[in-house]
């Protein structure tokens, strides 16, 4: 039962405590009396507690703990000569006569830690006796433990430069001779408790479980094997050279030498984090070496990712490193040995690979950000490896998305990412919703960094990258994407639009036709989001050429003219018909009705409010929507000063026409009374015709006259005044601007008539319309008191 | 003292991809009481935007917005001033004074906001004040040439208006102001 194997562990270590204390006890006694014979007799008693084969390593420590604590008590003892009675020599020879031999290691370990102390011999000899003695325990767990504390009691004493110990018999050789040894006797000792049972095992648990807590037991130890590498590190007299030629080999010979996952791994992450950077920058290549060849099971990537990505801090820290980067070849050792790895393992999912490679890339941005090669050649080695590979699963997209958005934030410039010619292989591998994302990506990039794309060809690159978002990647029909999440998308594909521009008139209007190009292939769901910014890109581009074209004196040999690019626009405009927007259609028309007037052209000014009268005759059927476009047309159509007399007639008429023929009554009367503007244009050179602008008043007012009978009629009191209110407002406007059709008379009956209707008894009350009553009033007052010619054209008119 | 912005003519993402970040960096949330737009804004990102700023945001609608469900004209009072809202396209000839005076006749407002010409303007004009506040993404506009990016804000202070105009030109904010002020509580 398992759980009578964790109580029973409770119970030998309690068990194991109590014997060390007893022990202990006692040995403290003697030595009190400095009877060293009995507190020899003590201590190896006490240390027989560690002989026990029933704790786990975890418990195991515990007891070890405590011992580790009597021994340096027994140790200071040791030191004075004075309390021993004995030479260090003699000491050394006595405590080997320990029935035990765990017991007597550790005191000759303790023993020889004086021994060395003294100095009565050489360092490197104590040492190298201690380090092969050790060898008598091959048990793992006890032999790591007396390893370990052979290390801990030696670490300050070993024959390092500078140090105490340090002699002409005494070298720093000699210090990393014996690390080293420890080292290599502490692996094989870990390893080989992967072919023993765990120490908990009971037999009646299954293999699986029993491996588990195999590798559990031995994760607890690791830091015990690792900690000799730390020593290592520690060592000052290891220069680069010496890590090169001897220390790094060896440490890389026991590790692939051992075979074991468990081990290679963790030493392989413990080698890189304790020696510095710039020792592995310089052995690279024989660092790398070692990867190939350890075992298929070991997870190098997140070994290498994290060498690379201590390299790349490296080489963030300081600029002056960076030419070391260079001179040792670091990019093609890595991408050499990352090559290496994926071929010695050739069961390495695609994700293994791809995290490898997007590794490399950060490194390379960090190191060799000029070297777009570079980064190329890593996209070009990513397409190789996903290709053929069908399907890639989430993971491995997120990390290839990951991949791909790295260039896009190192460098600002979007140019930079289209360079790249292994760029968009890659993102022919992404499935239709990561293409999207990936998209997504790249223009928020853009639109972050405000880069304005500024030719043809970058624009045409681009918008082969984003496919996903231009058009319908799938042929059988694409998963239903929600409302909302499609308009935003496609927003953010207009505003991209915004953002490519080119100075240069001609290129400016390549851009446009590449443009347009791309998005026609959208379909109908798309195009009412990318024309219209289409269009003003384009009516933009008019106004710069309009301005140029009239100060060019030669015929002009471009074919960025305002003529060229409204054919451009009335095709693109035409397409929209295709959808069918007839409101936004009837919109771009009128505005670049109005480019075209600004241009001087006529006839294309013409075609443009042809086009627009067609689509409000015959798509816009909704009368609210009527009475809008309507009002663009009388406003756009105002502001028409190319027309000549017999155009702008046709125009006007029409425009009259269908203000007289909206469905409510009011909106007619509205649109009547605003097509009088038509007729009267503050230019100087402005149509300034009195009798019509007169004609449509009336006519305004005919129309109000019969919305009242109709009112009368059908709710049985006369409606609200407000027409007329308005209409007067227009009688006064144009009295004001001197339209002398206008007399004082019609106005002075249209206020009559409106106070007799609002005193009328069938008037239904309207507050809006008495203070707008009011305040035309107020304001014929206001006229009055202004002085001069106008009040003495306001004066006759009574209030 | 009541802060009220008034904005408009964005037209995002047809005509202009963003507000200009100098503007965006000054319009936080918290320190706007209203907010009138005059429309064309003309997504719903932008109606959110704008709403994050403060959540009395009123809007009459324009011609190319996305949601048709904003009123044609609007009017609000805010202290002593009643202000009118409208876009503008339906008022012609669009940017007429006269014409835009016998709007805010209609609506009896003292300050009639409106916009569509993307020119910013701001009138003591017969019996109010007539604001326009421009486009604040310098959309092209097919009436003005050389649109700048620009917004009014108004401190509307018991009988006293001060309209401050930022503009960006050529890269930097510049900000103009003008003072209004209401004789009685009766008119302008």
């Amino acid at each position: 039962m398992i759980s009578d194997g964790i109580e029973d562990e409770e119970k030998w270590l309690t068990a194991g405590i109590a014997g060390l204390q007893q022990n202990a006890f006692y040995m403290h006694r003697a030595l009190d009396s400095n009877n060293i014979k009995d507190a020899l007799k003590y201590s190896a008693q006490m240390l027989s507690e560690l002989r026990t084969s029933r704790l786990s390593p975890h418990k195991y420590y515990e007891l070890y703990m405590r011992a580790f604590d009597e021994l340096r008590k027994l140790e200071i003892f040791f030191k004075e000569e004075s309390r021993r009675s004995c030479s260090i020599i003699e000491l050394y020879e006595l405590v080997q006569h320990a029935g035990n031999i765990l017991p007597r290691l550790y005191l000759l370990c303790t023993v020889g830690s004086v021994y060395i102390k003294s100095k009565e011999a050489p360092a490197k000899d104590i040492l190298k006796d201690l380090v092969e003695m050790c060898r008598g325990i091959q048990h793992p767990l006890r032999g790591l433990f007396l390893r370990s504390y052979l290390s801990q009691v030696s670490r300050d004493k070993l024959p390092d430069i500078g140090s105490e110990y340090e002699g002409d018999e005494n070298t720093v050789m000699d210090a990393v001779e014996f690390v080293l040894q420890n080292f290599t006797e502490m692996n094989k000792l870990w390893v080989r408790m992967q072919h023993q049972h765990a120490i908990g095992y009971s037999g009646l648990q299954g293999p699986a479980r029993e491996k588990e807590k195999r590798e559990k037991e031995r994760n607890e130890l690791r830091d015990l094997v690792g900690k000799n590498l730390h020593v290592l590190s520690q060592i000052e007299g290891i220069d680069l050279e010496l890590y090169k030629d001897i220390v790094l080999p060896r440490i890389l010979e026991q590790v692939v030498n051992c075979k074991d996952d468990l081990a290679q791994y963790y030493l392989m992450d413990c080698l890189i984090q304790v020696f510095p950077d710039e020792y592995h920058l310089q052995t690279l290549e024989t660092l790398l070496g070692a990867c190939p060849q350890l075992q298929p099971s070991v997870d190098i990537k997140t070994v290498l990712s994290g060498l690379m990505e201590r390299l790349s801090n490296y080489a963030a820290s300081s600029v002056e490193v960076l030419p070391e980067f260079v001179q040792v070849e670091a990019f093609a050792k890595l991408n050499n040995a990352i090559g290496q790895v994926i071929e010695a393992q050739p069961d390495m999912p695609v994700f293994g690979a791809v995290t490898l490679y997007s590794s490399l890339l950060t490194f390379t941005l960090h190191v060799h950000p000029d070297r777009l090669d570079y980064v190329d050649q890593i996209l070009g080695a990513c397409v190789n490896k996903i290709s053929g590979k069908g399907k890639l699963e989430g993971k491995t997209t997120k990390q290839i998305v990951a991949l791909l958005s790295a260039p896009l934030e190192k460098y600002s410039d979007i140019d930079i990412a289209l360079k790249l010619s292994n760029y968009p292989l890659v993102m022919e591998y992404l499935d239709d919703s990561t293409n999207k994302v990936m998209s997504n990506v790249i223009i928020q990039s853009i639109m972050k960094n405000k880069t304005h794309i500024s030719t043809a060809d970058k624009v045409g690159a681009l918008f082969e990258l984003i496919k996903g978002l231009i058009k319908d990647l799938d042929s059988d029909g694409n998963d239903e994407m929600d409302e909302d999440d499609f308009k935003e998308e496609q927003n953010f594909v207009a505003r991209l639009i915004q953002m490519l521009y080119n100075n240069d008139p001609e290129e400016m209007l390549k851009i446009i036709c590449t443009v347009k190009k791309h998005i026609m292939t959208g379909g109908p769901k798309r195009l009412p989001f990318t024309i219209p910014p289409l269009i003003y890109n384009a009516l933009k581009l008019v106004r710069r050429v309009q301005s140029q074209d009239e100060n060019a004196s030669e015929e002009a040999t471009t074919s960025a003219t305002p003529k060229k690019i409204f054919q451009i626009l009335n095709q693109t405009i035409e397409v929209l018909s295709t959808v069918p927007v007839p409101d936004l259609a009837l919109r771009l028309y009128l505005e670049c009705a109005e480019a075209a007037n600004d241009c001087d052209l006529e006839p294309v000014a013409y075609e443009f409010f042809t086009q627009a009268y067609i689509l409000y005759e015959e798509e816009i059927s909704d009368s609210k929507a009527q009475v809008t476009a309507l009002y663009l047309i009388i406003g756009t159509l105002q502001r028409m000063h190319t027309f000549g007399v017999e155009n702008r007639d046709t125009l006007t008429h029409k425009a009259t026409g269908y203000s007289a023929k909206l469905l409510k009554k009011p909106d007619q009367c509205r649109a009547v009374y605003a097509c009088s503007h038509l007729f009267w244009v503050e230019d100087q050179d402005g149509i300034k015709d009195g009798e019509r602008v007169l004609l449509c008043l009336k006519r305004a007012l005919r129309i109000a006259n019969a919305a009242q009978q109709m009112a009368n009629v059908t709710k049985g009191s006369s409606g609200s005044v407000i027409l007329f209110i308005e209409i007067l407002n227009k009688y006064l406007y144009f009295f004001e601007k001197g339209n002398t059709q206008i007399t004082v008379a019609s106005i002075q009956g249209l206020i009559e008539l409106v106070t007799t209707e609002m005193q009328s008894d069938t008037a239904t009350s309207d507050p809006a319309a008495d203070a707008f009553f009011s305040s035309t009033m107020r304001y014929i007052q206001s006229q009055k008191a202004k002085g001069g010619a106008t009040a003495e054209k306001f004066e006759p008119i009574k209030v | 003292m009541v802060l009220v912005l008034a904005i408009g003519d964005l037209h995002i993402p047809h005509r202009a991809a963003d507000l200009p970040a100098k503007f965006k960096s000054m319009l936080v949330p918290g320190k706007i009481q209203h907010i009138i737009c005059t429309g064309n804004l003309c997504i719903k990102e932008v109606h959110d935007y704008l709403k994050s700023l403060c959540p009395s945001l009123h809007i009459t609608r324009g011609e190319y917005d996305e949601d048709s469900r904003y009123p044609e004209t609007k009017t609000i009072t805010i202290g002593q001033f009643k202000l009118g809202l409208c876009h503008g396209h339906q008022v012609v000839p669009w940017g007429d004074l006269d014409s835009l005076a016998m709007l805010q006749r209609q609506l009896d407002v003292d300050i009639l906001v409106s916009g569509h010409t993307h020119q910013f303007k701001a009138y003591k004009h017969e019996a109010g004040v007539v604001i326009n506040p421009g486009s604040a993404t310098g959309a092209y506009s097919s009436i003005t040439y050389d649109v700048n990016p620009s917004f009014v804000l108004m401190d509307i202070d018991g009988l006293r208006v001060v309209v401050y105009v930022y503009e960006l030109i050529d890269g930097e904010v510049k900000v103009d102001k003008i003072d209004f002020k209401k004789t009685s509580t009766a008119t302008l």
